[in-house]
């Protein structure tokens, strides 16, 4: 009985995520900055879970950038966002799987005010009629790919070659998680864990052998602000809303910040390279600074996964600090080499290089 | 002279956002743009409540409104269900329509996002894509990304990119009837009308402040001026 009442009481905060048969949309920003997340994603699912994971060469920009630095109105994205459930509906899926959390956040906004004011939904399923000709369907399941993650986060932990644990001191690796706000801070319902206790990141860092780090600001704003970041008169909010985390997260030493959006992903490696070159301030113990890494990359290397296959080494900062500890060994003339084997040109002046 | 808080109303995100706040100030404190500017949601909502049409009207021509960060953080907190942001969003748009974003230095650099991220919408399929992110204008991507930008095609190809080809895959090309299907939808619903208003309206402002304006691209007097002008007024400290 007991039992039963707080399975209640946490009910609210349990996401139902479906299992096969998913529908993927891309990010704007994963794909142009860490297109590596996005196939090892898809490269886990159809070859190592033998998922149906199908992507279709017409979904575009969900145009969520725009919409929430105010130059796309909330009947265009309405729009826009029935359009990609109209291809989904005539490619034979129920199920999304959504790569961004900017995306993620305007799928759960525009699904909410539907129910909230049907209204929308009828003049929405009008505009797109209209402009293409298509009809759709709201999903049955919606979940961001950290979801799905998540949710095989076991089967990732039982076939690890490498735990999150320091192989030189046997102590589990320190991990800084960051959400990104619009994942559950919107609509607590659609995300694991809901917005007091998101779970998404936290449980594959426990499943994976690794310890979280529980600081002050760990809720806190990355700093993209959307119009903050893309005016560059602007871009002082945006770091020092990112330097208002470094600082806090800094005394517990973190081996590395993993993130569940990919722009928080790119402000948190990229402000780091900023400020050191601004003040010379950096984060990490010794000089160094904390790699950040997204949980496609986090998941590839306990998988055992070649680390530039990956795509590590198109962050500013680099990770051989963290790959050091968990045991990793890597060649480091295929850091920067083509897919043939061809040698590239080495970049200079990268972080922790 | 229009009334302004009925306009509001007509955008159900102002319907949803804002039922009645009683000034407790939670959203002013989990705010990043307040920590950073000289800002205050709290004072915003309890303005636009009133309903006072000159009060209103001054909030839509100020820096106030552009300062926030659409973080969203105030929704999960406020204790009345209210969503100070949604009521941000809802009064940039009326000062879009209305042509009052132009009388603030943070409202004219609407301006500049339509130029980079509404363009890319169109021309790209994306709203950003890796050979739209100049490191002329990105100077904190670094090093990394000048090489990036320089060894795109092998650097995508290992990591399963296929760069302006056609079929699936990360970067792919947008085909040219998804693009015209984007467009459409923009024109249907009012987008395109907004691009437009946000062009006539800058291009008055330009002549106003006697910079040079072109009807095309980023590389025009205005157009810099709206990107970079920075008063520091803007900050407490």
């Amino acid at each position: 009985m007991e039992n039963e009442g707080k399975k209640k009481i946490w009910s609210e905060y349990q996401k139902d995520i479906a299992d096969d048969h998913f529908f993927y949309v891309r990010s704007c920003i994963r794909q142009s900055f860490f297109p590596g997340s996005e196939q090892f994603f898809l490269d886990f699912m159809r070859k190592r879970l033998g998922k149906d994971v199908f992507e279709n060469p017409s979904h575009t920009t969900c145009t969520g950038i725009g919409y929430h630095s105010d130059i796309v109105p909330f009947s265009t994205i309405m729009t826009v966002i029935a359009r990609h459930f109209a291809l989904m509906k005539e490619s034979g899926y129920k199920n999304i799987a959504i790569s961004c959390v900017t995306s993620f956040g305007i799928y759960t906004e525009i699904v909410e005010t539907w129910k909230h004011f049907p209204e929308e939904l009828e003049k929405t399923r009008e505009y797109l009629y209209k402009a293409t000709g298509r009809v759709f369907d709201i999903p049955e399941n919606m979940a961001h790919t950290s979801d799905i993650i998540y949710k095989f986060r076991d089967e990732i932990a039982a076939n690890a070659k490498n735990l999150l644990v320091n192989r030189q001191t046997g102590e589990p690796l320190k991990v800084v998680e960051h959400i990104g706000c619009h994942y559950s801070k919107m609509f607590p319902k659609y995300g694991v864990g809901g917005a007091e206790f998101p779970r998404v990141l936290s449980g594959m860092v426990e499943a994976w052998g690794g310890e979280v780090v529980d600081y002050p600001e760990r809720r806190h704003c990355c700093g993209f602000g959307f119009r903050q970041y893309l005016v560059q008169a602007n871009r002082g909010y945006s770091i020092s809303n990112t330097l208002k985390k470094f600082n806090s997260m800094q005394p517990y030493k973190p081996d590395l910040i993993l993130t569940n959006c990919p722009g928080c992903n790119m402000f948190m490696d990229k402000w780091q390279y900023t400020i050191k070159e601004m003040d010379g301030t950096t984060f990490g113990v010794n000089g160094e600074s904390i790699p950040v890494l997204t949980y496609e990359e986090l998941a590839g290397l306990v998988l055992g996964y070649n680390p530039w296959d990956l795509g590590l080494q198109y962050h500013m900062v680099q990770s051989e600090p963290l790959l050091r500890k968990m045991g990793i060994e890597f060649d480091k003339r295929d850091k920067f080499a083509t897919k043939d084997g061809k040698q590239m040109p080495v970049p200079e002046n990268l972080i922790n290089a | 002279m229009e009334n302004y808080h009925d306009l509001l109303m007509q955008d159900i995100r102002f319907e949803e956002g804002l039922k009645a706040c009683m000034n407790c100030g939670v959203c002013t404190a989990i705010c990043p743009a307040a920590e950073f500017y000289d800002y205050d949601p709290r004072k915003i909502v309890d303005t636009v409540q009133t309903g006072d049409n000159h009060e209103i009207e001054t909030l839509l021509k100020s820096e106030t409104i552009w300062y926030c960060g659409e973080c969203m953080s105030c929704k999960t907190r406020c204790p009345r269900g209210n969503t100070p942001a949604l009521v941000i969003m809802s009064l940039r748009t009326l000062s879009q329509k209305l042509g009052f974003f132009t009388e603030s230095e943070k409202g004219r650099q609407q301006f500049a996002i339509k130029r980079s991220v509404g363009e890319n919408i169109f021309k790209y399929g994306y709203c950003v894509a890796t050979y739209a992110v100049s490191p002329e204008m990105h100077a904190e991507q670094g090093p990394i990304w000048k090489y990036i930008l320089e060894n795109t095609r092998d650097i995508y190809e290992r990591l399963g990119g296929q760069i302006n080809e056609l079929g699936a895959g990360p970067l792919r090309k947008i085909p040219d009837d998804a693009r015209d299907e984007l467009r459409k939808i923009f024109d249907v619903t009012g987008g395109t009308e907004l691009f437009n208003t946000i062009e006539e309206h800058s291009k008055r402002k330009a002549a106003e402040m006697g910079l040079q304006f072109n009807d095309q691209g980023i590389d025009n007097e205005y157009f810099i001026e709206v990107y970079t002008a920075n008063n520091k007024t803007h900050t407490t400290t």
